[in-house]
């Protein structure tokens, strides 16, 4: 059985006027049926309100379906007794590093979750020190999270939640609001923990270049989901991409619009060296 | 104008009242505090002076960090100063002129007041200054733990201390940020006059509050993603326990108290 199913799911949010009637409704998601297996790297793609936040959501129990069953490790959303398992073995990280730390203290900050989930003290200890090491902030400790910087920040995040032991983490856009390093760090420290803890990642993004070495790519747009695939396969679909409002990572560009005009390299072409290979190959 | 807010004014140091677990010193202090209302004569302001003097002395922390926060209570000594010198009419009459008398009584009940005053602030000073916030949050937090049988929410206050704490630099900078941003376009945050620099806030409060309350609801939300659901079986990095300085701590405190009592229903002296 896969990790995250997802069955028909939908969901609306409702607008109410001043007397308290429903005023309008918008579908944030129509229809969706995803399963994510265990131990995968996912990205999510899809222009400003296509619905990533709101899936994201509905994984973590913080939203629940308005038609439809999502299943976390088995587990119904809708059964409230069910809910604090959930977000225990699928923690969220968000967006503003800043509006999600509680705590004045790096370590404090990791020990809120297990804390929350009653881990004894001793054991806080140890899987605070242990989770700080796998993103390599164990330096930062004893400083205030104000004074890190946005990546630096991110990885305490996410050492917040890998301090719950959970099997799946999702992020939703961490990267948004930092710096290229920063990205960079980031992005390292998930694939480390994707390859080296198995743990399950879906990571919601817009930045392209951040998807291509995912083990698959799901393309969202209007609320349903329009291609998932692995990245060589989605990224063919230049001109479907660019038609829902997506690029693709420049390499690919070139090599899609260099086809066009008569070159005879090969589709899916994501990274940098991968061009420069396929092209020298072509002009010997 | 917004640059020094310092809040939990910690003077970071070693020493074993900075050490002390936290309830000892709430306690301390809320003890210090009745000592002083105990009290009806000027030797036993002297005792607590000393006793103030000698915890200061021990703390390590320069007294000039002590008696700072004086500045902020000026005015209401002052004005209770006043007060007292010009309605007590006990003891002789020292001064008469025109609507004004003064008496004897008036002076020392004056003087006594004041002192007073200053020992209550010196003594809160003097634990805000030995222990983190994080640390006073928790000490209230455990402290208070009994009042939870009359379903007084302790946990809940704690937790929203902390983050209040946590929020502080964090709003402060977007404060500057605002101000900033209308600064350059042409809003004249220097005006002369009370009035206009109440108005001249305005403008800065309406974002902050929208903004506070944005990310009042990412954390929020951000909180229940990380399974927070109140006190209820929630365990602790650090749990507060008491040490034998603790022990040590109250034994002396309450002798002090003791002996503060003594010399209240003592007969005679001032
Ligand atoms: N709390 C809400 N109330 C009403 N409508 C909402 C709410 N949250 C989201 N929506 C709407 O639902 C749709 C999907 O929003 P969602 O936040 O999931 O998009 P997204 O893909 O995460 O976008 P972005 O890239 O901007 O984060 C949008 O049209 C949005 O306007
Ligand atoms: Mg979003």
């Amino acid at each position: 059985m896969a990790l995250i199913d997802i069955h028909h799911l939908f969901h609306s949010f409702y607008r109410y006027n001043e007397s308290g009637e429903v005023a309008g409704t918008k579908e944030a998601l129509r229809d969706v049926t995803l399963s994510i297996e265990a131990g995968t790297f996912v990205a999510v793609l899809g222009h400003n309100g296509s619905g990533k936040s709101t899936l994201a959501k509905h994984i973590n129990a913080l939203f629940l379906p308005s038609k439809g069953q999502v299943l976390v490790d088995g587990r119904d959303t809708k059964d409230a007794a069910n809910v604090l398992l959930i977000r225990r073995e699928a923690g969220m990280v968000f967006q503003n590093p800043d509006n999600q730390m509680i705590a004045n203290v790096v370590e404090e900050e990791v020990a809120f979750g297990p804390e929350n989930i009653g881990v004894p003290t001793e054991e806080i200890w140890e899987r605070v020190a242990d989770s700080l090491e796998r993103v390599g902030m164990t330096a930062y400790r004893m400083h205030s999270p104000d004074r890190l910087s946005g990546g630096q920040k991110q990885r305490v995040a996410i050492a917040g939640i890998v301090s719950m032991k959970p099997q799946c983490i999702i992020l939703d856009e961490p990267t948004a609001m930092l710096d290229p390093v920063g990205r960079r760090e980031v992005l390292r420290t998930l694939h480390e923990l994707n390859e080296k803890e198995k743990i399950t990642i879906l990571l919601i993004t817009h930045h392209m270049d951040e998807t291509i070495d995912a083990d698959r790519v799901i393309v969202m747009d209007d609320g349903e989901v329009v291609l998932d695939d692995v990245p060589r396969e989605v990224f063919a679909h230049v001109d479907e991409l660019r038609s829902r409002g997506l690029d693709v990572p420049v390499p690919t560009q070139l090599a899609y619009e260099l086809k066009k005009r008569g070159l005879e390299l090969p589709e899916g072409i994501l990274s940098e060296e991968e061009f420069v290979d396929a092209y020298m190959k072509l002009c010997k | 104008m917004f640059k020094d807010i310092t809040l939990g004014q910690y003077y970071p140091g070693e020493s074993v009242i900075h050490k002390l677990d936290p309830r000892t010193k709430l306690s301390g202090t809320m003890l210090f505090l009745i000592s002083l209302f105990i009290n009806d004569k000027f030797i036993g302001l002297g005792l607590a002076l000393l006793f103030l003097a000698t915890m200061v002395k021990i703390s390590g922390v320069p007294a000039r960090f002590i008696t700072r926060g004086l500045k902020g209570i000026f005015l209401i000594v002052l004005i209770t100063v006043l007060f007292s010198v010009f309605y007590v009419n006990t003891g002789t009459l020292l001064v008469d002129f025109w609507i004004f008398k003064i008496y004897s009584g008036g002076l020392s009940n004056a003087a006594f007041i004041a002192i007073r005053i200053m020992l209550l602030v010196l003594g809160s000073s003097l634990m805000t200054l030995t222990t983190t916030p994080t640390r006073l949050t928790d000490g209230l937090e455990k402290g208070l733990r009994c009042l939870n049988i009359i379903h007084f929410p302790v946990h809940s206050l704690a937790m929203i201390m902390s983050i209040a704490l946590r929020f502080i630099p964090i709003l402060t900078q977007e404060m500057n940020k605002i101000q900033k941003a209308q600064m350059a376009r042409g809003a004249d945050f220097e005006k002369r006059g009370f009035l206009r620099r109440i108005r001249g806030f305005v403008p800065l409060l309406v974002p902050l509050i929208i903004s506070a309350f944005r990310r009042a609801a990412d954390l929020a939300q951000a909180m229940d993603a990380r399974c927070y659901h109140g006190g209820k079986g929630r365990t602790k990095m650090k749990p507060l326990r008491y040490a034998r300085r603790d022990f040590i701590g109250y034994l002396v405190l309450f002798s002090f108290l003791a002996l503060t009592i003594v010399i209240r229903i003592m007969p005679y002296g001032y």
